[in-house]
């Protein structure tokens, strides 16, 4: 009758609230049957409120959802499942101890009697699993398969309960880009079977790639829908961020010194005291950027907590400005010169519960003016926290605030201030804009690029391909704990480096 | 492959215990043919002074695997064994006072469900808050010089309780010692072989994974909770309606802790926790045996440490590490 | 900026700052009204007055100059327990333990103050009281070892340390340390010598001074040392503190030892200062006092002082209410632990109060593991 009808879902003016902001302000949303629906926008802009609102995770305090032009109440995940919607969260939603099949069926068991039937279920797995390409062992333990096979039992777990709509929130954040591929190549063949699919990201290029439709949204609102032949990267970018803005950072050609941090024969073991690096070496010198990329996993984490004092390290050498160092002493090595922005900031890099000056000293806290003797001397912190707030424009309502109320980007901001301003040789930075806001990303890679040029080593550890290319001097790949190679920028294609972060070798 | 896979899994998980256990058999073996009657009494006993252990490791481990610590076994022990000593004494029966002994315990469970799932507040203060709770209202309430009406006594399975070495210990047994016994296995199918098992499982692993599929982990965590106090209950009034006959001020002496330990020995599974609990038995009969035959001049203080010395040892890992319900102790927020 | 403003802004700071004060003293004030609400429920079920039996509370507790001074002796040891507990919080520790440390610290003063001769009073009873807090601050690292270096959580090894330090404590009071004198015939160690007794000075006991001075010293520690900032740090976000380089391992057991300290040096006073011996079961209760009184001070050390007077009062009180109201003196038990309750579940005051603010949360709880 309407057109209405050729939606598979459709959410209209749909506004949710939390305390302080709007995340959905009266956001309009069509999904087409059979069509894969890119859903753009940067951290924060409301893309996973709304489909949360969708899967009923959320309550939305106005609008409507329909589905086959029908109104429907989705009031808890259940009834989004009953309606044939399935969600892939970003953060997989699978418990580690339990098998494939236990996951897949859980919520949605048969049984025999009192007692499952898991017989049936790995049959019917099964048969899911192939007509769908999707392969899967059903009797392995989900923490000891990899990422990759971890979100085909994701989507497994959505077709197993008839989803006929599939969201996909950031799939491809903990890919490959080989991976990533494949799985587009899984979304093609589900919505040739009919899935109707929503696909979330913040990275431009897959939305182009693979997406029939994009919707772009900002600070809560939809900012416009459009078709990969209408647009450009450009438009996009400047769509989802309001302005005007530089895809690439601004730097000048590397001038490297003597080599400030060497690492040899590095083997570091995880915290399951599974040897996670396998022999690496290296080393950094001042005034270059030394790039590490490689897809989540592979050692990374491992590496750079190893590097920084925290652990796991198992054998290996490593030298700050020609100065041994020794395993598992963070202290020496900050007063040596190392400068560590963490990968996580809420659990190494800040105290939620400390006000902003605390965690300004939080490495200096024992060192003149900040303390004399054993007695602290507060006066002096106040006023480290009163400059750095103005030095690196900390949006704070003043120094007592609580780090936990602040944004990530201003808490991050926290982190680069202390570790920036105190004397560094070497800044090892993990992920360091990992969740943050565009204009954030820009100072922060802005504020790297200076410590490199006043003379500093810069170790940057990144899954963001992107922010590798554009920041560092030479690039590393970390394949499985080892590295795969080390060369000029420039040397590689972003598609070369894809495949050496997949374990490919080039053949040149 | 596969199966020399789930055999590491298997070593990895339970070699140390399978050990220790193949050395307590051919212990108990020997002292068997050396002196027939001592080792099936010590074996008897052993049984017995597992069951509050054994219970009270279950109410742990199903609030555990929930997601919920409970360190308020305790005074939930204490709090049954008294209101089914108290209920025993007004109406002189036994079944009825079993009833008011669990329930007193599943309302406990309740509450410390209310305290840890919808106030929030840390588990382990609001288990703490149950066990002092339980210690004043027992205290106050309690009148010195009370027996029960009758204990609950001994049945003998027919022949089964005749047979050698263990027929005494597993066949001639009061009702609940029988129970234990009996929902151990209980709890083992329904945690790994039934749907509200794997529900269960998952809530204490990972409530949100549980949530995006559907299942209401405020609901799942509140049943175990209460299911367990009333386990924890059935372990109180075994001390005061089975063991002893009578009430005494702080009668559960520690046995509410000693069970977090079992449990984390038995590596929060009811076969392992009935392992470990029949081990601390067999301490604690042995010991009981050794002052009984007086042949060793220990002080009996010394002695009586060693029910605690050993939660000690446990729990400082020297069997062996083991892994937590992952999610356990974190108060679970809808977003 | 202006005089009037500069002085407008000091008003609203002052008044500003009367109002969180007012907040944070609501809470407890408001769980100790209910508490007390729901303890005469229960004495009116049980069949006595609950009139009577407050007044009777109230009487013996501050009715009179003596009566004041019980409650103050009876304090004195809870402030130290108290203060050992929230010592611990801020740590990040709980430490049940403080029962335990405390029963070393009674029974080594006793045996350093009935047994070393000849020493003036103005070493003697130091000497005793230092011995007793070293005793529990020994027993108190064993947990903070044990939870550092094998994961072992201290909220069950505390515990069952307290089992063991009764056991040890019984042992030495009816062996090797009993009281010889041929008309005991109970475990209990002989009177400490007049040289190592702290004396009641005009009704007001020394102990008490010192237990304020204590409070005093913890909070300069806690508050203004880069020692306590590390304390705070390691109980706050032990990740965090690591990151930063503070030696988590070593703080945590000298977190566990310094509380055992205070504990220790509670039980010292409480032989030195009131019992004059060490007798098995003359302090039983004192350190889960503690808990209560931790929390209800609000795991600050000043806001322990007047908790530990509130319990004190009502362990003084108690029987003078049993004699003269008939009620068994446990009903204090029950108010108490029903204190602990509202004030651990203080959600549910500040939501009959409507206070927003989410007020500083202790958190411990974080699995047996790691």
């Amino acid at each position: 009758m309407t057109e209405n009808q050729h939606f598979a879902l459709e959410a209209r003016r749909v506004t949710k609230r939390f305390p302080g902001v709007i995340a959905n302000d009266q956001v309009d949303f069509t999904l087409k049957k059979g069509e894969i629906h890119g859903l753009l926008g940067e951290n924060g802009a409301g893309k996973s409120t709304l489909m949360n609102v969708i899967y009923g995770l959320y309550t939305a305090e106005e609008g409507q959802i329909l589905l086959d032009g029908e109104e429907v109440q989705i009031n808890n995940p259940h009834n989004a499942i009953d309606q044939g919607i399935g969600m892939v969260h970003q953060h997989f939603m699978l418990v580690p101890v339990f098998t494939v099949t236990e996951n897949i069926i859980l919520g949605s068991e048969v049984t025999r009697g009192t007692s499952l039937d898991l017989t049936k279920a790995r049959k019917d797995i099964q048969n899911l699993s192939e007509s769908f390409g999707l392969h899967v062992d059903p009797d392995a333990i989900v923490e000891d398969i990899p990422v990759g096979v971890q979100q085909r039992v994701e989507i497994l777990k959505a077709l197993y309960r008839d989803a006929k709509i599939l969201v996909l929130d950031e799939p491809t954040a903990v890919l490959t880009p080989q991976e990533a591929d494949d799985l587009f190549q899984i979304m093609h063949k589900l919505t040739e079977q009919g899935v109707s699919i929503v696909f979330i990201t913040h990275k431009l290029r897959e939305v182009i790639d693979i997406a029939d439709r994009i919707t772009v949204m900002r600070g809560g609102k939809v900012v416009g829908t459009t078709t990969p032949e209408e647009t450009t990267k450009q438009g996009l970018a400047e769509m989802m961020v309001g302005r005007e803005v530089l895809l690439e950072v601004e730097k000048e050609p590397a001038q490297p010194g003597e080599p400030v941090l060497e690492v040899r024969d590095f083997v570091v073991r995880d915290e399951r005291g599974i040897e996670a690096v396998h022999g690496i070496s290296f080393e950094v010198r001042e005034g270059e950027i030394l790039g590490i990329a490689g897809v989540q996993g592979n050692g990374q984490t491992e590496l750079a907590e190893a590097l920084t004092g925290l652990g796991g390290g198992e054998s290996g050498e490593l030298f700050l400005g020609g100065e041994k160092m020794p395993q598992k002493d963070p202290r020496k090595l900050i007063e040596s010169g190392m400068s560590h922005i963490p990968e996580d900031r809420q659990r190494h890099g800040l105290v939620m519960t400390y006000p902003l000056t605390d965690n300004l000293v939080l490495c200096t806290y024992y060192q003149r003016p900040f303390a004399r003797g054993v007695q602290r001397n507060k006066r002096a912190v106040l006023n480290n926290a009163e400059k750095l707030i103005d030095d690196y424009d900390v949006r704070t309502p003043g120094p007592l605030v609580k780090a936990g109320k602040l944004s990530g980007g201003n808490q991050q901001k926290v982190i680069v201030a202390r570790e920036l301003s105190r004397p560094l040789k070497l800044l090892l930075a993990n992920q360091p804009t990992r969740g943050l806001d565009v204009g954030s990303i820009e100072y922060i890679h802005k504020r790297i690029i200076q410590e490199r040029d006043k003379g500093a080593a810069v170790l940057l550890i990144s899954a963001e391909l992107d922010e590798i290319l554009s920041l560092a001097d030479r690039i590393a790949v970390i394949y499985q704990g080892k590295l795969v190679s080390i060369h000029q920028a420039g040397k590689f294609s972003k598609s070369e480096l894809g495949l050496l972060m997949a374990g490919s070798t080039l053949t040149d | 492959m596969a199966i020399s896979q789930s055999w590491k899994r298997y070593f990895k998980q339970w070699g140390a215990l399978t050990v220790l256990g193949f050395f307590v058999i051919i212990a108990v073996g020997y002292y068997y043919l050396k002196d027939p009657q001592i080792t099936e009494a010590v074996l008897a006993s052993a049984v017995r002074q597992a069951t509050p252990l054994v219970l009270g490791a279950m109410c742990g481990l199903i609030g555990e695997r929930s997601g919920i610590i409970n360190i308020g076994i305790e005074g939930q022990m204490l709090m049954s064994a008294f209101i089914g000593f108290l209920v025993n004494v007004w109406t002189g029966n036994l079944l009825l006072a079993v009833f008011a002994g669990v329930s007193t315990g599943a309302l406990l469970g309740l509450l410390l469900a209310f305290m840890s799932v919808t106030l929030k507040i840390d588990q382990i203060i609001g288990g703490t808050v149950i066990n002092i709770v339980a210690v004043g209202l027992s205290g106050y309430f309690y009148q010195v010089g009370l027996t029960t009406k009758g204990k609950l006594a001994p049945i003998p399975l027919g022949k089964l309780a005749d047979l050698p070495v263990v027929g005494r210990a597993l066949f001639n047994n009061p009702p609940i010692t029988y129970s234990a016994i009996i929902l151990v296995l209980v709890v083992h199918y329904v945690l790994f072989y039934t749907r509200w098992g794997l529900r269960t499982r998952a809530v204490g692993e990972h409530p949100r994974a549980a949530d995006t599929v559907g299942i209401n982990v405020y609901l799942m965590r509140y049943v175990n909770v209460i299911i367990g106090g009333g386990v924890a209950g059935l372990g109180g009034v075994f001390l005061t309606l089975e063991a002893v006959g009578s009430f005494e001020r702080l009668m559960t002496n520690g046995r509410g802790f000693v069970a977090l330990a079992v449990m984390i020995f038995g590596k929060w599974t009811p076969l392992g926790s009935w392992g470990a609990a029949l081990l601390f038995g067999m301490t604690s009969a042995i010991q009981t045996q050794i002052q009984f035959a007086g042949t060793v001049n220990i002080p009996h203080q010394f002695i009586g440490m060693l029910p605690y010395l050993l939660t000690i040892i446990v729990l400082a890992g020297v069997v062996g590490k083991s892994r937590p319900p992952a999610a356990e102790g974190i108060p679970y927020e809808k977003e | 900026m202006s005089e009037e403003q500069n002085q407008s802004s000091f008003l609203a700071n002052l008044l500003d700052w009367v109002l969180r004060v007012l907040q944070a003293v609501s809470v407890p004030f408001v769980a100790v009204f209910l508490a007390m609400l729901i303890g005469a429920v229960i004495l009116a079920v049980s069949g006595a007055s609950p009139w009577a039996a407050y007044s009777a509370l109230f009487k013996g507790s501050f009715g009179s100059p003596e009566a004041f001074t019980r409650t103050l002796e009876k304090a004195t040891p809870l402030v130290f327990s108290g203060l050992a507990v929230a010592f611990a919080f801020k740590g990040g520790l709980f430490n049940i333990g403080a029962q335990g440390q405390l029963l070393f610290g009674a029974i080594i003063s006793a045996a350093l103050g009935f047994a070393i001769e000849g020493l003036p009073a103005y070493i003697h009873a130091p000497l005793a009281l230092l011995g007793g807090a070293l005793a529990g601050a020994l027993f108190g690292a064993i947990p903070g070892a044990l939870k550092t270096y094998t994961g072992a959580h201290e909220v069950i090894t505390t515990i069952m340390l307290n089992y063991i330090a009764i056991n040890t404590t019984d042992y030495l009071a009816d062996g090797p340390w009993k009281d010889p004198s041929p008309s005991n015939i109970v475990a209990r160690t002989p009177k400490i010598l007049e040289t190592a007794v702290v004396p009641d000075l005009g009704g007001f006991p020394v102990g008490f001074l010192l237990s304020i001075l204590f409070a005093v010293l913890i909070w300069w520690l806690l508050q203004q040392t880069t020692l306590g900032f590390e304390i705070r740090t390691v109980g706050q976000n032990p990740d965090a503190a690591e990151y930063s380089g503070m030696k988590v391992a070593r703080t945590v057991i000298l977190t566990m030892m310094i509380s055992g300290f205070i504990a220790g040096m509670g039980g010292s006073i409480e032989t030195q200062g009131i019992v004059g011996r060490y007798q098995p079961g003359f302090n039983s209760g004192l350190g889960f006092e503690g808990i209560t009184i931790a929390l209800l001070g609000k795991t600050s050390p000043f806001g322990v002082i007047p908790a530990a007077l509130l319990v004190g009062a009502m362990d003084a009180g108690s029987s003078q209410m049993q004699f003269s109201a008939n009620v068994a003196n446990e009903i204090v038990d029950v108010i108490q632990a029903l204190i602990l309750f509202f004030v651990a579940a203080d959600v549910i005051i500040r939501w009959l109060l409507r206070i927003r603010d989410e007020g500083d949360v202790v958190k411990l709880t974080t699995g047996w593991g790691k």
